[in-house]
């Protein structure tokens, strides 16, 4: 597969969802630079963590008005897939793509530890490797990832499937203690409602090697690359 | 706008000495002016000049087969570490700032450290920091301590850089005088390395990075006097504001401007701005250079000269270009949406010349003023207290009754207790390398292509096989207070241990001197004593001292703080099988305790200085444990050794707490997940040594200790192995069950493994709350 990984301006987890593409599952994989007017011929999207444009005004608020968030509008609304990691999480809502907000975690303090998830639906390719019930172990490393929508956006993800990981204990119960920065309904991750634009605070591109101890985090990935996979033609903004 | 007069009075208000001052005016061949006066200053304070330490620091070791850029040479020292790589790191303080404005304090050390390190070229991969402050139990302490650790972590998470490793400790002597020592290191190719110099006549010479402010002015020279009540209100302007975000943009556009080849030298703007980076960047090269202030761009209008040429704005760097490849600079700067300009050119003259509008302002040898400052050989006296010290004995202080609840009180202690409340805060995971995480012994980050900064190609150049550096940071400043000599080696030995236990092989060492007024004898005393502690210990584990920093005058009307030289390691681990981490694994491995249960030469049984000393008994006196660096390093190559035979599943060295407070360690402190701890128990029995105090059994802090897990199946070939390594191996207990037992035949010790980990884990956060 082809995948085009953004880089705006204070992106720091750009080279870890580059490395984890190409040097752990082996796809071709290209950094794209936050003016460039286009994708080029890609299959899939990632927009990385980071703090782009140093969280200036508000997470992700400015990254969203980059000229390259143009050419990911069109693409998604073509169908291609766009997985939002942490700060991409932040952008995508900022840019209409996701629904809902990330304010400060409930703590008022930056957290970076790993935390147990559980996928909400094995219906997205984000979510479909991973075995039924099982619990993953993977990093967050954020200060505002604390998951907020008004009820009735809340009632919709429910309603049409769009929640996909929550935080849970480490037996998979969806707790208030386990939720380590306030989400509501302990939300991890989200998609649209078409189900290719996907975010989530958790770090999956920095569980994806037994040396970083956890492997949980490759499951995302390989669910996005059999739905790729499956999807004959590549897809170009 | 009319210039002050150079008066005796505007003279001592910049630090300097009358006889300071007359060595000015034979330089000069005349008076300075108002701006010369404060380029002088600076640059001759201790901060810049090492004007104090300078004789002293000539006693470290600092060559090896292995180091490309030694101590002193450049803005950080490089050390090879195969396949044509090598890395670069280095310590700095940032304690005046810090406590005068926590965050942002702390916040531009980081920023500082880090500059330091793509400076020479070579991408930062990884953060440490060394942090002292007072008692938690006071509300302003709590202040300093939260505004420095959300400082830290707003610089370095934004950076994108991991915290990886640290140390904090707490101690009324650092009330009102905190320390921030913070440490970066970064990877780079040989062919790779940078210069702080002003090579090539007619080189136009660049400022790139956001606009010069009135903001950390005289920041160097601030950091180089004592603190007193009205700093904090007077000086908070000489602290420095930080910009991650900017820090980011000019670090990626630096390395790739670098990899073009168009730089023919390179020096970020830190401790005294402009005025250091263009002097010290002509004394290097032996050339001069003249800039015009006029184009230097300013964010506060009607600067002065003097302002501009002393302003510690953050996160500007200086770049010598070579002629005709100016548009390379432009371009790259421009992508990244960065100021620029070219504010001058390099020249033949061996003068630092500062021009404004054309009109001449500063005219001095650039030579005379980066190198030649002043070198003091300050008298040393032996403090009084420490005879008070020596007579200490264990007379009169009854053995405990009561050790389970003595080690729940000792895991509890601040100074024990886990920092996670700290590194929580900290992103000590991206850049993806982070292979041991904040509290094991020694932090280990893997080094991979994307560690490196791209070649001109645009790649990472030639695959090589993975590596691992291990890195450390040490200090028992109690020890040093107690007995310089003596806690100088204690500092080093204890970090190389850390490395040791983590399976990596030193390869150099970069040090933090935190003191006192340095004229005041007694206290450089503790600083010419510690020093060649320090130094003595480097060359017993062959890790030369490749640079690092000195900071004085760590002293407010109260008192001088405990004398600090904290010491960072950096190791090598080539094979990740050998990667070794602190805490038990498996029931029924056997506990090894490698080296001697207590020294019985130490009258005092290593309770000395010790932590247990200081809670219990409320006592911070007695002459520290005493170190053999001969068997401290046959014990590092022995364990080692062991843990490359592949007979070690862990190892973890005695230090502050002593026996009990490391199996307690071994029990509690992996950490699987958030709230997630692994507890795995253990049954110890020191029976055998009857006839010795419980307290010092189990809290004494005899130096040279090991605790290892085994294989029950490995056991007898780990044991042959150590003996004939010549190591002192016993074996003194079983992993397993929910509690922590030690039999003594004084007393026996038993808690459960919940009781042990609660005080531990959460200490700081109650306190914090």
């Amino acid at each position: 597969m082809n995948f085009a990984v953004l880089q705006f301006p204070a992106s720091n987890c750009d080279q870890d969802a580059v490395h984890v593409l190409k040097n752990v599952l082996g796809h071709s994989v290209r950094l794209v630079w936050h003016k460039d007017l286009s994708l080029g011929s890609v299959d899939g999207v990632v927009v990385p963590g980071g703090f782009s444009y140093g969280d200036h005004l508000r997470t992700g608020a400015i990254a969203r008005m980059s000229p390259i968030m143009q050419a990911v509008q069109q693409f998604a609304a073509n169908g291609g897939t766009v997985l939002g990691i942490c700060n991409g999480f932040q952008i995508l809502c900022e840019a209409g793509l996701l629904p809902g907000a990330l304010i400060r975690n409930r703590s008022l303090q930056f957290r970076c530890e790993h935390v147990y998830l559980k996928a909400a639906t094995r219906r997205s390719g984000f979510t479909r490797a991973i075995p039924s019930g099982q619990v993953l172990r993977v990093p967050i490393a954020h200060g505002e990832g604390c998951y907020f929508a008004d009820e009735s956006t809340l009632k919709t993800l429910q309603a049409k499937d769009q929640i996909l990981f929550q935080y849970t204990t480490a037996e998979g119960q969806i707790t208030d203690a386990a939720n380590p920065n306030g989400s509501l309904l302990n939300i991890a991750g989200i998609c649209n409602e078409r189900g290719n634009v996907a975010g989530l605070m958790p770090h999956p591109e920095r569980a994806s090697e037994g040396l970083m101890g956890s492997t949980d985090g490759r499951l995302v990935f390989e669910g996005w690359l059999q739905e790729l996979a499956e999807r004959k033609r590549p897809l170009a903004a | 706008m009319t210039e002050p007069a150079i008066t005796p009075e505007l003279v001592q208000k910049h630090g300097l000495t009358p006889e300071e001052f007359e060595r000015i005016k034979t330089i000069l061949g005349r008076s300075p002016n108002y701006t010369e006066l404060g380029i002088f200053s600076v640059m001759w304070s201790e901060h810049c000049s090492y004007k104090n330490t300078r004789p002293l620091l000539k006693g470290f070791p600092t060559k090896s087969e292995k180091i490309l850029v030694g101590a002193g040479e450049e803005n950080a020292g490089i050390i090879d570490i195969g396949d044509g790589l090598a890395i670069a790191f280095k310590i700095e303080s940032h304690n005046h700032p810090s406590a005068v404005e926590p965050f942002q304090g702390a916040a531009t050390g980081v920023g500082g450290i880090i500059r330091d390190i793509f400076t020479m070229g070579a991408r930062p991969i990884c953060a440490l920091n060394s942090l002292r402050f007072g008692d938690l139990t006071s509300a302003e302490v709590r202040r300093l301590f939260s505004g420095v650790v959300s400082g830290i972590a707003h610089y370095g998470n934004c950076f994108g850089i991991p915290t990886v490793a640290g140390e904090v400790y707490f101690d009324k002597s650092y009330e009102g005088n905190p320390l921030v020592n913070a440490f970066c290191l970064g990877v780079l190719r040989h062919e790779q390395i940078a210069r702080g110099a002003a090579h090539g006549i007619g080189n136009p010479v660049f400022y790139v990075g956001p606009a010069t402010g009135r903001d950390g002015l005289a920041g160097a020279a601030f950091a180089s006097q004592d603190l007193t009540d009205e700093s904090a209100d007077q000086q908070r302007g000489a602290v420095q504001v930080g910009d991650p975000f900017m820090e980011k943009l000019v670090m990626e556009a630096c390395l790739e401007l670098l990899a073009t080849g168009a730089v023919a030298g390179i020096q970020d703007m830190g401790a005294a701005g402009l005025t250091c980076s263009t002097c010290e960047t002509a004394a290097r090269a032996g050339t001069g250079i003249e800039i015009d202030l006029s184009k230097v761009p300013q964010r506060a209008p009607n600067m002065t000269p003097y302002e501009i040429m002393l302003s510690e704005s953050q996160e500007r760097m200086l770049i010598i270009v070579k002629k005709g490849r100016e548009v390379e600079v432009q371009t790259i700067f421009d992508k990244w949406d960065l100021p620029w300009a070219e504010v001058g050119f390099v020249t033949d003259t061996g003068q630092m010349v500062v021009k404004n509008h054309g009109r001449l302002i500063v005219d001095i040898p650039a030579r005379k003023l980066a190198d030649e400052a002043p070198i003091y050989h300050r008298e040393s006296r032996e403090p009084a207290y420490l005879e008070a010290v020596r007579r200490f004995t264990l007379q009169g202080i009854s053995d405990t009754t009561e050790p389970a609840q003595n080690l729940k009180a000792l895991l509890g202690w601040p100074s024990i207790a886990s920092k996670n409340w700290v590194y929580r805060q900290y992103d000590h995971m991206v850049r993806n390398g982070s292979v041991v995480y904040p509290g094991s012994d020694a932090a280990i980050v893997c080094i991979k292509e994307d560690s490196l900064p791209v070649l001109p190609d645009g790649t990472f150049g030639p695959k090589f096989k993975e590596k691992f550096i291990a890195m450390a940071v040490d200090c028992n400043a109690v020890y040093v207070y107690l007995d310089p000599y003596e806690g100088g080696k204690i500092a080093v030995a204890e970090c190389a241990r850390n490395l040791a236990c983590s399976g990596a092989v030193p390869l150099g060492t970069t040090d933090n001197l935190n003191f006192g007024n340095p004229h005041n004898p007694e206290i450089f005393y503790q600083l010419r004593k510690s020093v060649e502690g320090l130094a003595e210990g480097c060359r017993a584990f062959n890790a030369p001292v490749t640079g690092g920093n000195v900071s004085l005058y760590n002293q407010n009307p109260n008192g001088a703080i405990d004398p600090t030289p904290t010491v960072a390691m950096v190791g090598l681990i080539e094979n990740p099988a050998h990667i070794t981490t602190q805490w038990f694994k498996d029931e029924g491995d056997i506990i090894v305790l490698l080296g001697e249960i207590i020294d019985d030469r130490d009258t005092l049984l290593g309770l000395g200085g010790s932590a247990y000393l200081q809670l219990i008994h409320g006592l911070k006196t007695g002459n520290p444990p005493r170190i053999n660096l001969e068997n401290e390093k046959k014990l590092h190559d022995g364990v080692r050794a062991l843990i490359t035979a592949g007979v070690v599943k862990s190892a973890h060295d005695c230090s502050d707490g002593g026996l009990a407070v490391a199996l307690a360690e071994c029990c509690i402190s992996q950490q699987i997940a958030r709230e997630t701890p692994r507890l795995i128990g253990a049954t110890v029995d020191l029976t055998e040594f009857g006839s010795l105090r419980s307290d010092a059994l189990l809290f004494g802090e005899t130096q040279s200790r090991i605790i290892l897990s085994v294989s029950p199946t490995q056991l007898e070939a780990a044991r042959t192995d150590a003996l004939k390594l010549g190591l002192q191996f016993r074996e003194i207990g079983v992993v397993g069950g929910d509690r922590l037992t030690i039999r003594g035949s004084q007393s026996n010790l038993s808690a459960q493994l919940t009781e042990l980990h609660d005080p531990w884990w959460n200490a700081i956060a109650r306190a914090m709350q």
